[in-house]
């Protein structure tokens, strides 16, 4: 009885408390919560594609935006706007904002153009079959043969900018942006030398986007190197 | 003994056993002192009271274990680093007796005679009561301990030479626990003991004076070093019932959180009870008139200025209104008013302009977990468009702020975001 009356007292405070803004009439949704995501990100996170620094959140797996969100937050990735931005929010509210963006549907980039067949081909090796002299892993052995990321926390990769890409991977070597230890990425990307990226990051603007977009499911693939974040 | 008997006494002791530890958990006066701390400190009181200083704030690295030290303090002076406060014998303060906690935060000298630099701010702390100290010192001594060095700090000459900390307790520091005014009633003296002492509020919101200098009493505003936002003026005629409610959970029917301020609820503010946020808002609401307005904008010819706000005019109901309202009345608990809001008004509009060009959320709270955020402009907007619906907002709606100028808005754009 008691615990009746505490609770529904509870759930009067409750009222009371978000009642007003029912009366303005502001949507109880993450969509109106987040119109601060969107004006970089657009809309439904499909980034924008003016800037090579908003990249398409929409469609990523749920915990590997998760992850990045709880990265910007404690500074081991350095973006000053997204660090500042998710700096007070509560891990709870980040996975509610990852499983969000996870259910947008993507859109993708048209295709840039291709590059040079000598880059196409450098590019498209490290990205099908690695580099097994200098111990670097296939793209693919992770992020799927379709490059579209597995399940819970493996992102897609069609569709990134190749500045983007570029500056993602000049972070990991120089450690300005890290994962949750051992960081797969951060050590893979030690490993390239100058023209690997470059090859990277033209190879993949340059492909179609995929007829199946979503993620594998999540043990698809056997991991081939560990991943703190994965 | 047979396996029976033998069963039933194993049962019996081991019943005995929990019923032990039970009545030691629920009873420790009764028992041992809480481990290391003095007899009768109350670890529950002692938790609130370090949270109450906001300890972990500092103590606490962006990527560390909670108390473990490590985070960068930017001072006009050089860098320090926050120091391990986890009962880590080695590395933290595991060798720390009671008195010595006392001495750091009552005296601002360290275990080894060494004088304290005024960011840990004994300048507030010493104003805390023995029992109190003792209480947060049993509390720290309860926390995991965790082995990690204290990094150098990184002061410039001549600021890396403690013993000239000398000079600067000599000049500004008198340490004194808080004496309460017996011509006020208990609740503002409690809001007095809060503000001045663990809730160290004059090291934000008072104005630093030479080498750092900050009064325990000075809450009228001034511009956090290095920082370069605006704490406001805390003294003023306000609803103490809406400060107490903004202190919990970050907004309020009138305010949002912004800046550092968002990192006090969240990791302080929050966690206090709300009569002890009343008290404090009492207190501050006896401490007179808020940040008054001067005219120290940009010199503006009458058609200037009318220019500016028809402008403003245009980009706030294109880009604000929607959320703000039209007549900036906001959104209790989810878009702060913007009429009448001090936090616009103030001499420096430095808080207003940044919020235009990058946005934010306010904290996520208990009472407000999922809080609704702004959009950054610094990408849509120019240096122009963002003085003239500063200059609006600061005019429009019965509000008389002086106008900002686009050179104002250019500076602000390159500041480090926290």
């Amino acid at each position: 009885m008691w615990v009746a009356v505490k609770c529904s007292r509870l759930a009067l405070a409750a009222l009371l408390w978000f009642a007003p803004a029912h009366a303005q009439q502001v949507p109880d949704t993450l969509e109106q919560r987040l119109v601060a995501c969107a004006a970089c990100h657009g809309k439904n996170g499909e980034g924008l594609k003016a800037n090579e620094y908003y990249p398409r959140i929409a469609g990523k797996p749920a915990r590997y935006l998760f992850n990045q969100l709880v990265n910007f937050r404690e500074r081991r990735r350095q973006s000053p706007a997204m660090n500042y931005m998710v700096g007070f929010l509560s891990d709870d509210y980040l996975r509610d904002i990852a499983r969000y963006y996870a259910m947008q549907p993507p859109r993708y980039p048209a295709p840039q153009e291709k590059p040079s067949s000598e880059v196409q081909a450098r590019g498209e090796a490290l990205m099908q079959r690695g580099d097994p002299v200098r111990k670097i892993p296939a793209c693919a052995a992770c992020h799927g043969e379709r490059l579209t990321g597995m399940e819970p926390a493996i992102p897609g990769l069609v569709g990134l900018e190749v500045h983007y890409i570029g500056a993602q991977m000049g972070a990991w070597r120089n450690r300005l942006r890290r994962a949750q230890a051992p960081d797969c990425m951060a050590n893979i990307a030690s490993l390239l030398i100058p023209g690997d990226v470059e090859a990277i990051a033209a190879y993949l603007a340059s492909l179609p986007p995929p007829a199946h977009a979503e993620p594998l499911p999540a043990g698809s693939l056997k991991l081939p190197t560990e991943c703190g974040g994965a | 003994m047979n396996q029976t008997q033998r069963l039933t006494a194993v049962a019996i002791l081991g019943v005995a056993i929990v019923l032990g530890i039970g009545f030691v958990v629920h009873f420790p006066w009764k028992s041992e002192p809480p481990r290391g701390g003095p007899a009768g400190a109350d670890l529950k009181l002692g938790e609130y009271l370090i949270q109450a200083g906001n300890c972990y704030s500092c103590h606490t690295a962006h990527d560390g274990k909670p108390y473990a030290g490590g985070r960068p303090v930017a001072t006009p002076y050089g860098t320090l680093y926050s120091s391990n406060i986890t009962p880590d014998p080695q590395t933290g303060v595991g060798n720390w007796s009671a008195d010595d906690f006392w001495r750091a935060l009552h005296e601002g000298k360290s275990k080894d005679g060494s004088l304290l630099y005024p960011a840990f701010p004994y300048w507030a702390y010493t104003k805390v009561t023995r029992e109190h100290a003792d209480a947060m010192y049993a509390y720290l001594k309860s926390i995991p301990p965790v082995s990690q060095q204290n990094r150098a700090h990184e002061m410039r000459f001549p600021y890396d030479q403690r013993p000239l900390l000398a000079g600067w307790q000599a000049l500004y520091f008198r340490e004194g626990e808080f004496k309460p005014d017996p011509r006020q009633t208990p609740e503002w003296n409690r809001g007095a003991y809060l503000v001045e002492g663990l809730g160290h509020c004059a090291g934000c919101h008072g104005q630093r004076g030479a080498w750092g200098s900050v009064r325990e009493k000075d809450i009228g505003g001034g511009l956090i070093p290095m920082l370069n936002w605006y704490a406001p003026s805390l003294g003023s005629k306000r609803d103490a019932d809406e400060i107490a409610e903004f202190l919990k959970h970050g907004v309020s029917s009138a305010r949002a959180a912004f800046g550092p301020m968002s990192e006090v609820i969240r990791d302080s503010l929050q966690h206090l009870e709300i009569a002890d946020l009343r008290a404090m808002a009492v207190y501050l609401a006896s401490r007179g008139d808020g940040d008054e307005e001067t005219a120290s904008g940009p010199r503006l010819t009458s058609a200037q200025q009318k220019q500016l706000m028809e402008l403003g005019a245009r980009v706030y109901h294109d880009r604000c209104a929607d959320c703000h309202q039209q007549a900036g009345e906001g959104v209790p608990r989810v878009y702060p008013r913007l009429a009448a809001n001090e936090a616009i008004l103030m001499r420096n509009p430095v808080n207003a302009v940044r919020i235009v060009l990058n946005g934010g959320f306010p904290p996520s709270t208990r009472g407000n977990p999922r809080p609704y955020g702004m959009p950054p402009f610094a990408h849509v907007l120019s240096d122009g468009e963002v003085a003239a619906v500063v200059t609006y907002i600061r005019g429009a709606w019965g509000n008389r702020a002086a106008p900002v100028s686009a050179v104002q808005v250019a500076s602000a754009r390159g500041v480090p975001l926290d």
